[in-house]
């Protein structure tokens, strides 16, 4: 299973990628995993904002329907339009064509919550 | 013995579009006795194209083939978990078909209605009885609109004492409707993990007073008993809050433990599960909601009252939260129900409670080992699986597909969520030994085969009338609509 070195992640296993104020999330390859065949995706509209926690979007697969929750605080500046017609990209590609939303930060201060690369697979296997 | 050397033909059938022959009709007309006439343009349907034409006898045979494929209740062994796929007793359809109540309008004057409304009133009294509220409404259609009704009228109670509050709490072991149900009324809704039962000490961590309820499944979709909670309605209560409990597990605990007993304030039923009415299909639900004193106000209208010595349909409720459907709810599930409760009396539902209990556990005990159970604690109505102990690559999926080659409906899966790949599995007390043991042997040879011949797991079914179909090809690009090719 993949776990790119250069995100940050989840304890509901999301990705973040950090960029300056912009982040990029996604759900991770042991999430894509665990879900199945994913076969449906909704996601927030741009201009929404979005407090830590918050249910974004929907994932849903063949098992299961599943939220999706914001790892931090801000406004959502774009998001992977092709994403609900294309829902495969998901599981094929989940760091990479399978990302989600894109979020301007107002706090950066719960970055510093996320766990990194290490951190995030011990926590896989665990659960 | 499993019945899987049986030999049949299933016979196949195409569509009604491809079976069309151009004229053939299902009616035979006299001639035209009148002067012939044409209408305006703008009464004239268009033509319809590659509508279907064909006789009698051949949409007879289509639907009557088509019947042959279902399996239901009344054809086999049902263990869809969380849904209670009792048998339904034939007397219920009996008495529903009486025609005092088959063919009595709804609008019917309440003087020429009494047998309908004491019937009502009779049914809000046993519900009563049965769940320990002292008010019931009947109206509901189903589960999640009682569970909606519900959750309306905490809100009513909460803004009638001048508060507005915005949180829900509900357990990770609710049923999956119960937080849509508290979305639709505006509420936030706050997760809470429990390790199987809910603890006092994880409601504490989230409660306080901007919480209207709490919403908790009894027994919960693990089919475990919530022991803790008198302790945690009391707490609730302390902040002010109410409880609301999914009552749709309530067939395993009839005559033996009161929700309103035990501090819950509104709890909805299931009639078309607990009280032994058709769904799955062969519907509609029912889902009459129990309230304690303090939300009767607010109840929808109508329901039934008794006056001296006749009944009445009540509307005088300034507080009520209004009209949930049209007329008095599914009357003609209620006249089964009715009949259900009646049949088998006070003692009968006990029992009834008590074999559901004792099926489930039977079935428990016979596969724990050669299938994984992650939740050790005495379950109730039903056992929850995971698919840890699957051999080879074998999934949930691939078990449940391959019981339909032993001619069994698969169970419920993937449901809940907190179960690794869940196997959820009902029997319900309507089930003898026999049935019990066969499914149970079916099941061991299912996970014998994960070992020594995975990949007829994988292909599974292979001895249905369909093969194992593309689930996931069917949920990306479904194909709605016929067209000719």
């Amino acid at each position: 299973m993949d776990f790119p070195k250069d995100l940050k992640y989840t304890e509901e296993h999301e990705w973040v990628l950090v960029e300056d104020d912009i982040v990029t999330i996604g759900v991770t390859d042991f999430a894509q995993d665990q879900l199945g065949d994913i076969v449906f995706v909704e996601l927030p509209e741009v201009g929404d904002t979005l407090e830590e926690g918050d249910t974004f979007g929907v994932v849903e697969s063949v098992k299961a329907v599943s939220d999706v929750y914001a790892p931090v605080s801000g406004e959502v500046v774009e998001i992977n339009e092709a994403l609900p017609d294309e829902p495969e990209a998901l599981n094929n590609s989940p760091y990479d064509e399978g990302w989600m939303i894109k979020m301007k930060l107002t706090d950066s201060g719960a970055l510093a919550d996320l766990m990194d690369v290490a951190a995030y697979q011990a926590f896989v296997e665990k659960d | 013995m499993m019945n899987t050397e049986s030999r049949g033909l299933v016979l196949d059938e195409n569509l009604l579009f491809e079976q069309s022959q151009p004229g053939r009709v299902g009616y035979s007309l006299t001639g035209l006795d009148v002067p012939s006439a044409t209408p305006d343009s703008r009464l004239v349907r268009e033509e319809i194209t590659d509508f279907p034409e064909l006789s009698e006898v051949d949409v007879v045979r289509h639907y009557t083939r088509l019947s042959t494929w279902n399996y239901g209740v009344d054809s086999g062994f049902y263990p869809l978990g969380s849904c209670t796929m009792k048998y339904n007793p034939k007397i219920n359809e009996a008495v529903a078909r009486l025609p005092g109540f088959a063919h009595i309008h709804p609008q019917t004057p309440e003087a020429l209605n009494q047998g309908a409304l004491e019937l009502m009133y009779n049914l809000q009294q046993d519900l009563g009885e049965i769940s320990g509220f002292p008010a019931i409404t009947l109206q509901p259609a189903a589960g999640a609109q009682g569970e909606f009704a519900g959750m309306l009228m905490i809100r009513a109670w909460h803004e009638a004492n001048g508060q507005k509050r915005h949180k829900v709490i509900i357990p990770d072991t609710a049923h999956g409707t119960n937080p849509a149900s508290s979305a639709l009324c505006g509420y936030d809704v706050i997760t809470v993990a429990s390790d199987g039962i809910l603890s006092k000490e994880a409601v504490a961590a989230v409660m306080d007073d901007d919480v209207a309820a709490l919403m908790v499944t009894n027994p919960n979709t693990l089919g475990l008993f919530e022991a803790d909670i008198r302790e945690i309605c009391e707490l609730v209560h302390q902040h002010g809050g109410l409880v609301y409990s999914d009552g749709a597990n309530l067939n395993a605990m009839m005559g033996i433990s009161r929700p309103g007993d035990i501090g819950i304030d509104v709890m909805h039923f299931n009639l078309h599960k607990t009280f032994s009415t058709p769904h799955g299909g062969g519907g509609p639900g029912s889902g009459p909601v129990g309230v304690v004193d303090k939300l009767i106000p607010f109840l929808p209208v109508p329901y039934v009252v008794r006056e001296d010595n006749s009944y009445k349909l009540e509307y005088n409720c300034p507080q009520t939260i209004g009209r949930l459907k049209s007329f008095y709810g599914h009357f003609g599930i209620l006249v089964r129900a009715y009949s259900y409760i009646l049949s088998m009396g006070g003692e009968g539902l006990k029992r009834a409670s008590e074999l559901a209990v004792l099926n489930a556990n039977y079935i428990r005990a016979r596969l724990e080992g050669e299938y994984d159970l992650p939740n050790k604690q005495r379950s109730l109505h039903e056992v929850v699986f995971s698919e840890d102990a699957l051999q080879n690559d074998c999934h949930t999926l691939d078990v449940a597909k391959r019981l339909i080659d032993y001619g069994y409906h698969p169970p419920t899966i993937y449901f809940p969520l907190v179960v690794h790949g869940a196997l959820m599995i009902e029997p319900t007390e309507t089930e003898s030994k026999q049935t019990l043991d066969e499914f149970c042997d079916a099941l061991l040879a299912i996970a014998e085969e994960s070992k020594n011949n995975p990949e007829l797991l994988k292909q599974a079914p292979v001895r249905a009338k369909v093969q194992r179909l593309d689930e996931t090809a069917a949920a990306r690009k479904p194909k709605l609509r016929w067209e000719r090719v």
